[in-house]
């Protein structure tokens, strides 16, 4: 009995040490998202943040999402991002370029409003509603069961995924297309003049 | 469940939210306004699915993975515009786009 106490201590330990470790890189790697002058820098914070996430999904037992948001987002959208900064070059101006204007404060002030308005409707919620979690099984966040309610409860939402997906790679496409037609006609445009 | 409760993920997740909130309204290169959008998506990730552990269903990680999917759509799109903005010559800074016009 005491053995178990103990174990279920050290895990809760253990589970904490993670927690915080996981929280203060998302927090800090998502600051430096904001605050990097080089948007280079920006998208590698960006991963080391999506990568803290992934690993409160896994507190969270929500293993196939954890698995996918390392897959998807750190790595093919990231790759991509990190794609177009190096096709564009570095360049941005840094977040306090300029000087304090009246829209960064407000920005500022919006944000910490928001900040502690729903920080205080989670802390009048804490005592009661947040404070129990359900019990789950162990097939819980698990691919099967993801896979099962895709194909089951949410199957409009799959399809219309699958959708969005494909309107999102032709608009790509467009865009790229048209952009590469309006640089030729530019490069042209002298060349007719002279002929 | 072991380790901090639904309402400390709950916070991570508005701190993460404000962060990504104030870097898309301060920010005027549109790459890390972008980033920063996706730090605004993440968080709402977040929460959905500390709901979903709270609640003992399996949708709320449904919800995370169609805004997973959302996203990445956001991101095809807005770099393909950022893209095509380069080639046009016109300067990467939101504040003096006022023309969706080619």
């Amino acid at each position: 009995m005491t053995g178990a106490v103990l174990a279920s201590t050290a895990g809760d330990v253990f589970t904490w040490i993670v927690w915080v470790v996981a929280a203060l890189a998302l927090l800090t790697s998502g600051l430096a998202v904001v605050l990097f002058t080089n948007p280079f820098y920006s998208a590698l914070a960006l991963v080391l943040n999506l990568g803290s996430l992934a690993v409160l999904y896994l507190l969270l037992s929500a293993e196939f999402v954890a698995a996918a948001q390392v897959l998807v987002y750190a790595g093919a959208v990231m790759v991509m991002f990190l794609f177009v900064i190096a096709y564009l070059g570095g360049r941005a101006d840094a977040p306090w370029a300029g000087g304090p204007s009246v829209t960064k404060l407000a920005a500022i002030v919006a944000g910490g409003a928001i900040l502690v308005e729903v920080v205080v409707a989670i802390g009048l919620a804490a005592g009661g509603p947040l404070s129990t979690a359900a019990q789950i099984g162990n097939a819980f966040g698990s691919p099967k069961e993801i896979g099962r309610l895709f194909l089951s409860d949410h199957l409009l939402a799959f399809e219309v995924t699958s959708i969005i997906l494909l309107v999102a790679a032709v608009g790509g496409v467009i865009l790229g297309a048209a952009a590469r037609r309006d640089e030729k006609s530019a490069a042209d445009q002298p060349k007719a003049v002279e002929g | 469940m072991s380790g901090p409760g639904i309402s400390a993920y709950l916070i991570l997740s508005v701190i993460l939210f404000v962060t990504g909130a104030v870097g898309v309204l301060i920010r005027r290169s549109p790459l890390i306004v972008l980033l920063a959008l996706e730090i605004m998506l993440n968080a709402g990730n977040l929460a959905l699915i500390a709901f979903a552990r709270q609640h003992g269903d399996g949708a709320g990680q449904i919800f995370a993975l169609a805004v997973m999917v959302v996203a990445a759509a956001e991101a095809v799109v807005g770099l393909g515009l950022i893209v095509a903005m380069s080639r046009k010559k016109i300067e990467l800074d939101v504040d003096t786009l006022a023309n969706l016009r080619g």
